[in-house]
């Protein structure tokens, strides 16, 4: 039966995650496209109520809760065995994923292990027949390709802030339904983890995202980027070129192979805009720059652009924003 | 200690924008012109990385370099050979055309048995061409071997692997044994550049070709016929936005006139 099967995520402290919710919400537009017979929901983890619950709130039928103590954190090993038993219980049509650092490693492994195939980082997705036809960027940015997986079940993962949740409905109700499926022997062990500094506002929260590239000439200039942001309510990201002078810390990267970000307003200080910068922040509603080279890619994504020395510019548009703010 | 890396050849993603184009019709990238293919960049990384796994246990070992690929995928092998890898594999036939991750994940998992399967497998994050990201995980899967993917950093322990892998908010330090396979990621910092000398002789030496019968597998299994994923388009995004600049005497009004803009149209 066409079924499609959602793998959400719960976050440390097993609180829900948005790209569980979106990911809900772009099964049951597509469950309704194709006639199907329901929206599931497959959650793996060591604390999942509130998850489960949210997952039904936000359009589950069915929720598939694989509890354990050694299911805590995400290890392939762990999580592959119990995933595949999951799928093998709902034989969906359908599987997706969110396009994280879990779906970006599990997914494909997964699909192997199913004599199938997966398409990663989608940006949309359609009904065709019983295929879903996928649109996924590629070449940085560059371009789109529109691609179905043949064989089945069709795995894909989709890239956040792509899709929208449905409206979050606390009245709707849905079976819970315990999987005991083993966790499998971790042989690669998370032994340790180093959180980044998450002491400002999240990078893939924000409305207001300020960010500075290789132009900015020096790494103190992330300083000035940060009291700024901090007037704003902003979070402050960083080019790769940035990140990889070592300038800012990776988890701070914008674009392709850093964070997706989609804010009421980016900010680009010092950027150039290469595709797979823009890959990450193209989906902005408003990009203002500031750039001295008047044809810098960023330009063609912007809304309002300023030609000059950012170091001329900035003191001043500092003042002018904190004016700005404390008018509001 | 002995590794495989695997290398693909790509159109070279530091393409300026303006100068990348698509055809429709053949669903197929046009080489911008005076811009050659390069190895994929984080495949680049993954022999750095073998290269150094390799210093830090002694120097012993092979580094054998494996791309699936056209003629011209003898140069991102060849590039390999130059930083300092020793043999050099290439899987080229008719037969391996149009294919997709799965039937390259095949392919190359095939080659690696053959070649036998050493300590450590390397691959890169993603090839910058398509984005997918998932070879690495595929050939782990066939194989039957531990991953850790997207990783900053690599260390030998103890006969084991320590890697750094790179998350949404942080690192996570992953110890596996081996063989295990590692996919590299920018964060691991810049591959060597090999020395005059180094290219020329890498330049003289062989490189193994294989075809489909060579590592065990019929047409079928490979390139289209083998392919599960269909592509049915690939075109450039449209880009409607026209940018306002702010135009001022001063870098200060042009700030402030800024500001000012943000107000009037409420974005802040
Ligand atoms: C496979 C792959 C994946 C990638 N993934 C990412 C990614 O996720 N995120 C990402 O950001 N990049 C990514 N990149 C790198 C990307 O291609 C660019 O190299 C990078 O984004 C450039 O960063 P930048 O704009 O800071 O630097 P540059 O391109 O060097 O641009 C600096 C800009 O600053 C301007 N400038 C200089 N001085 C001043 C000044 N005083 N005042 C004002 N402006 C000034 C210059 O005019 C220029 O436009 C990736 C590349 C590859 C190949
Ligand atoms: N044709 C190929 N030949 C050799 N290695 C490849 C090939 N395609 C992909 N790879 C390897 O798999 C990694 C991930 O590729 P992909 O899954 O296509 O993004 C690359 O960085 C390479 O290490």
């Amino acid at each position: 039966m066409a079924q499609i099967l959602v793998f959400g995520e719960s976050g440390a402290d097993g609180d829900p995650v948005a790209i569980t919710a979106e990911l809900l919400g772009a099964a049951t537009r597509l469950n309704e496209a194709i006639g199907g017979d329901g929206v599931a929901c497959a959650l793996i983890g060591a604390e999942l109520e509130m998850a489960a619950q949210a997952a039904i709130a936000a359009g589950a039928s069915t929720v598939y809760r694989a509890q354990h103590d050694a299911l805590a954190q995400y290890q392939t090993d762990s999580y592959l065995p119990v995933a595949a038993a999951i799928v093998e219980q709902v034989a969906p049509a359908i599987v997706l994923f969110g396009q994280t650092s879990l779906g970006r490693d599990l997914a494909p492994r997964l699909a192997t292990r199913l004599g199938s195939a997966v398409a990663m980082d989608a940006l949309a997705l359609a009904a065709a027949g019983d295929r879903v036809q996928v649109t996924r960027s590629c070449y940085g940015g560059n371009a789109r390709q529109v691609v179905t997986v043949e064989s089945d079940p069709q795995v894909v993962t989709v890239r956040a802030k792509s899709q929208d949740p449905l409206p979050e409905d606390t009245s709707r109700t849905g079976d819970i339904v315990a999987v005991d499926a083993a966790p499998g022997a971790a042989r690669a062990r998370v032994v340790g983890k180093e959180t980044a500094d998450t002491s400002g506002v999240r990078l893939e929260d924000a409305t207001i995202v300020v960010s500075g590239g290789r132009g900015l000439g020096a790494p103190e200039a992330f300083a000035d980027l940060e009291r700024i942001a901090a007037d704003l309510g902003a979070a402050v990201g960083a080019s790769r070129a940035a990140c990889d002078l070592g300038w800012y810390p990776p988890s701070q990267q914008v674009g392709l192979t850093g964070t997706i970000v989609s804010p009421e307003l980016y900010v680009a200080i010092a950027i150039s805009g290469a595709s797979q910068h823009m890959a990450g922040c193209g989906g902005s509603k408003n990009i203002i720059a500031i750039n001295k080279d008047p044809d810098a890619n960023i330009f063609r994504y912007c809304r309002f652009g300023i030609v000059d020395d950012y170091k001329k510019v900035l003191p001043q548009l500092e003042l002018e924003l904190k004016q700005l703010v404390a008018d509001r | 200690m002995d590794a495989i890396v695997c290398v693909k050849q790509i159109p070279d993603p530091e393409t300026p924008a303006a100068a990348f184009s698509v055809d429709e019709t053949a669903m197929k990238v046009v080489q911008a012109s005076g811009v050659s293919p390069v190895i994929n960049p984080f495949d680049q990384q993954g022999v750095e990385a073998a290269l150094r796994l390799r210093e830090a246990a002694g120097g012993e070992g092979t580094i054998s370099v494996l791309s699936l690929g056209p003629d011209s995928a003898r140069d991102a092998i060849k590039t390999g050979l130059a930083m300092g890898a020793d043999e050099g594999y290439q899987l080229n036939d008719a037969a391996f055309e149009g294919g997709d991750a799965w039937t390259t994940g095949l392919a190359l998992a095939k080659a690696i048995e053959k070649i036998g399967v050493p300590e450590v497998l390397i691959f890169g994050r993603q090839a910058a061409d398509l984005d997918q990201g998932t070879v690495g995980s595929i050939v782990a899967e066939l194989l039957g071997l531990p991953s850790a993917t997207v990783l900053r950093s690599a260390e030998l322990e103890d006969g084991a692997i320590t890697v750094s892998r790179v998350v949404a908010d942080g690192f996570e330090s992953i110890t596996t044994p081996m063989p295990a396979v590692l996919t590299i990621s920018n964060e691991f910092g810049d591959p060597r550049y090999p020395q005059l000398r180094q290219i020329m002789q890498a330049a003289k030496k062989q490189v193994t070709v294989w075809s489909p019968v060579d590592i065990g597998l019929d047409a079928a299994q490979v390139g289209a016929a083998g392919a599960r994923v269909k592509m049915h388009a690939l075109f450039q995004p449209k880009n409607e936005t026209q940018c306002e600049f702010i135009e001022a005497d001063t870098a200060e009004e042009k700030a402030t006139q800024l500001a000012a803009k943000l107000r009037e149209v409420k974005l802040l």
